[in-house]
C-alpha cells in the first residue's frame, strides 16, 4: 500500500537480566498508514512502551532489538546508524512523552527547546526557527505564543506542557507520531482537549500516529485500529468498532467488563475483574500466557502456538484456541436481555 | 438518639489559606485553596468529591483528616467541633487512602508492621494481639497471611493498595477518605480495589468521601457528588441528579469530557478555554468566567451566589435568583 508509513514484523525485545533472559515483547507485528491512528493498548508490564521505544532506537543499551522488518517510508531502519537514526527522531518521527513535567528541559526557556529540534533537522536560520515555533504553538492552542517563546516550562501549567511538546513534536513536519500515554498526567477536561487537539492537527498534516495507552475510553474515541497487547504479544488485534463491538479474545473481554460505564454499569454493581497477576517472562515461554488468569483456560492453552492468529476478516485477529463461533454465541446471549 | 442524626462528618464555611512566597523581596500573596465551603457526608454513604488538580480537594481531605488546620470554619465530627478533638481521636475516627501505594507505604517497614502501626500508636489491646488482628485484616482485603512478613516492595500495585486499605480500617473508623484511590492502578486492578471498598462499606457500614477525577469511577460508587472548582463548591447534588441534569458550566464540561468506551463517538470538545486561572491572583467575579461557554456580563464582575434547589446546589449566575437554566444565554 502507497499510504503505508511504518511496517514492522515480529518484532521482540530481550533484556538479560540476572534471572535469564527477559522477553518483554515477544514478536509483535503492525503496520500505520498516513492519516491513520493505531492504538496499542494494554496494562503495566505488557511491553507497550518499551515497543515503542524499540522503533525509535531509544531501548536501554543492554537490551537487544529483533525483528523481521521495521520499514519506515519504505526504508529499512533496522541496522541504521546511531546518527543516521537521530536524523530520522525528531524530523520525520517524532515522539511525545507522558510526563510533561519531565521531559522538557527545566533550564532552557520554551523557544530555545523548540527552535534546537528545527535547527538540528531542517535549516541553520533562527528566525525561521522562531517562526515555526510561534506558528506551532498558536495550532496547539497557547494564547501570547510570541511572548511565551522566553519562558520556562515550571511557568507553565501541565496542560500548557503537554501542548508544548506536541508543538516540539510537530516542528519538523513529522510523517509519524507515537504519543505514550500523552494524556495519563493530566485532568480530564484538559485530556478531552489534547486528544481533540492531537486528532484535529493529524487530519490537517495527514500524520500518522500510534497512540499507546492503558485507558480503552480514549483508545475506543480516537482509534481506527486497536492492538491489544498482554504478556510481550498481541492477542488482539482489528478495525477499533469490531474490536469493541466484537471482542474475541477473553483478555479484551475482561478489560471491558472491569471498567465502571456511565448509563451502563449500575451504582455499587460489582465490576468484573480478571484475576490473577501477569505472568513471569523471564526464561522460556510456552503456549497462550493467559491460561492462568483465563475463565476458559483448558488443557490445549498450554500447548497453544501463540504465532498464529484465528482471522476473521476485516484485518479482525485474535490468538485464542476458541472457535469464533463459540465466542460470538456467548456475546449474543449476554446482549439478550 | 436524636431524629435526624448528625452527619458522619461536616464543615462550616471551611476556608484555608497559604501564604505563597512570591521571590525574595516581593513578599508573599494569601492563596485561597479553600474558599469557604460547606460540605455535609452523612453516616453511611459516599460522597465524591471532583475537580480538576489545583482545585482544593486535597487540601479539603488534609482539613477532614486533622492535618491542616482551616484558617476559618469549622469541622464537625458527628456534630462536634474539631476543637474538642485531639489529633489522635481525630485518627481514630477518619483514615485515609492515599492515590499512591507505591508512596504511602514505608519501605523499609514489613506489612504487618504497616497494617498494625495504627494499633500501637493508639496503644490497642496487648501487643501480643496484634499480629493475629493484622492477619484478620489481610483476610478482610483479601490478601494471604503469608504477606505480613513481606516487605511493600515485594507486592504489586494492587496488593499494595489492599495493604493501605488494610491499614486504614484496622481502627475501624467511621470515615474513610479515599484520595484517588485508584488512579495509580491498571484497569483490571482497579476494579478489584473498587469491589472491595464496595464490598467493606457494606461489612463495616463505613461513610466514604471518594476524591477522584475519574467521573466514571464516582458515578459507580457515590451517592452524593460535589464539585470543586478553585476552592468552591460550584454545584452540589445526589449522584443520580448530577448526572442526569448538570447544571453549572463546569460540570457539564466535566461529564463532557468522560471519555466512555465507544467507538461510534469522537473525543468531544469541551469549550473551556485552554487557560488556567492563577490560584494566587484568582479572576474578578465568578472565577469560571474566563473559561466559561455561557459567560454572561455579570459573571465577569459578580461572584455568584449558591441557589439551592431541594438538594440541588448550584453557584452560577445562570441559576441564581430567577434567571431560568439555559435561557438566559440565549
Amino acid at each position: 500500500m502507497s499510504g503505508t508509513i511504518l511496517e514492522v514484523e515480529n518484532l521482540s525485545v530481550d533484556i538479560p537480566v540476572a534471572a535469564g533472559m527477559l522477553h518483554p515483547v515477544r514478536g509483535i507485528g503492525f503496520s500505520v498508514s498516513r492519516g491513520e491512528t493505531l492504538c496499542i493498548v494494554g496494562e503495566s508490564g505488557c511491553g507497550k512502551s518499551l515497543t515503542s521505544l524499540a522503533i525509535m532506537g531509544l531501548l536501554p543499551k543492554t537490551a537487544r532489538r529483533n525483528a523481521d522488518r521495521i520499514e519506515f517510508l519504505g526504508r529499512d531502519i533496522r541496522n541504521l546508524r546511531e546518527r543516521e537514526m537521530a536524523r530520522l527522531r525528531g524530523g520525520s518521527m517524532s515522539m511525545i512523552f507522558q510526563e510533561p513535567m519531565t521531559s522538557l528541559n527545566p533550564s532552557y526557556t520554551i523557544g530555545n527547546q523548540l527552535a534546537e529540534v528545527y535547527l538540528r533537522h531542517v535549516e541553520q536560520s533562527r528566525a525561521a526557527a522562531r517562526d515555526r515555533a510561534v506558528f506551532l504553538l498558536e495550532k496547539v492552542g497557547i494564547s501570547s505564543a510570541a511572548s511565551r517563546l522566553g519562558q520556562y516550562p515550571h511557568q507553565l501549567s501541565g496542560g500548557q506542557r503537554q501542548r508544548v511538546m506536541i508543538a516540539m513534536a510537530l516542528m519538523c513536519g513529522p510523517e509519524l507520531i507515537i504519543a505514550d500515554e500523552p494524556t495519563t498526567a493530566l485532568d480530564v477536561t484538559i485530556q478531552a482537549q489534547i486528544l481533540h487537539l492531537l486528532a484535529e492537527l493529524q487530519r490537517e498534516f495527514r500524520m500518522g500516529m500510534i497512540l499507546i495507552t492503558h485507558d480503552l475510553g480514549i483508545v475506543a474515541r480516537v482509534a481506527d485500529k486497536v492492538q491489544v497487547m498482554y504478556a510481550g504479544k498481541t492477542v488482539e488485534e482489528g478495525p477499533c468498532e469490531t474490536v469493541f463491538d466484537a471482542p474475541m479474545h477473553p483478555y479484551t473481554q475482561g478489560l471491558l467488563r472491569c471498567i465502571p460505564i456511565p448509563g451502563r454499569t449500575r451504582r455499587g454493581e460489582r465490576l468484573g475483574s480478571v484475576p490473577g497477576i501477569v505472568p513471569n517472562l523471564v526464561g522460556e515461554l510456552s503456549g497462550c500466557l493467559f491460561r492462568n488468569r483465563c475463565d476458559h483456560a483448558r488443557d490445549a492453552c498450554a500447548g497453544m502456538r501463540d504465532d498464529e492468529p484465528t482471522r476473521m476478516g476485516d484485518g479482525h485477529a485474535y490468538t485464542c484456541l476458541r472457535a469464533p463461533g463459540e465466542i460470538s454465541g456467548e456475546l449474543q446471549a449476554a446482549e439478550a436481555p | 438518639m436524636t431524629e435526624a442524626p448528625a452527619p458522619a462528618l461536616e464543615t462550616v464555611e471551611v476556608t484555608c489559606v497559604f501564604q505563597v512566597s512570591q521571590g525574595l523581596l516581593r513578599g508573599s500573596k494569601p492563596l485561597r485553596a479553600v474558599n469557604g465551603v460547606s460540605l455535609k457526608i452523612p453516616r453511611g454513604q459516599v460522597v465524591g468529591l471532583v475537580g480538576e488538580s489545583g482545585c482544593g480537594k486535597s487540601t479539603m481531605a488534609n482539613i477532614l483528616l486533622g492535618l491542616q488546620r482551616p484558617s476559618s470554619g469549622d469541622v464537625l465530627y458527628a456534630g462536634n467541633s474539631a476543637a474538642g478533638f485531639s489529633r489522635r481521636e481525630i485518627a481514630r475516627r477518619i483514615q485515609p487512602i492515599f492515590q499512591d501505594p507505591y508512596s504511602s507505604l514505608n519501605p523499609t517497614k514489613t506489612i504487618e508492621s504497616i497494617v498494625s502501626q495504627p494499633l500501637r500508636i493508639h496503644s490497642v489491646g496487648a501487643p501480643s494481639e496484634w499480629s493475629a488482628r493484622v492477619g484478620e485484616m489481610l483476610d478482610v482485603v483479601g490478601l494471604p497471611r503469608r504477606v505480613a512478613s513481606s516487605y511493600p516492595s515485594q507486592l504489586s500495585g494492587g496488593q499494595r493498595q489492599r495493604v493501605a486499605i488494610a491499614r486504614a480500617l484496622i481502627m475501624r473508623p467511621e470515615v474513610v477518605i479515599c484520595d484517588e484511590p485508584t488512579s495509580a492502578l491498571d484497569v483490571s486492578v482497579q476494579s478489584q480495589i473498587l469491589n472491595l471498598l464496595q464490598d467493606l462499606k457494606e461489612e463495616f457500614g463505613l461513610t466514604y468521601l471518594l476524591i477522584s477525577h475519574n467521573l466514571a469511577v464516582v458515578q459507580h460508587m457515590a451517592d452524593r457528588v460535589a464539585v470543586m472548582y478553585l476552592g468552591r463548591i460550584v454545584e452540589e447534588a445526589d449522584s443520580d441528579t448530577l448526572f442526569n441534569d448538570p447544571r453549572h458550566p463546569y460540570t457539564r464540561a466535566l461529564l463532557g469530557s468522560v471519555l466512555t468506551p465507544d467507538p461510534r463517538l469522537g473525543v468531544p470538545d469541551t469549550h473551556l478555554g485552554a487557560v488556567f486561572p492563577n490560584p494566587i491572583d484568582p479572576p474578578p467575579g465568578c472565577t469560571f468566567h474566563p473559561r466559561c461557554p455561557d459567560c454572561m456580563t455579570i459573571c465577569r464582575s459578580e461572584p455568584p451566589q449558591p441557589a439551592v434547589d431541594g438538594g440541588h446546589n448550584t453557584e452560577c449566575h445562570l441559576y441564581g435568583g430567577a434567571v431560568t437554566p439555559r435561557t438566559a444565554t440565549q
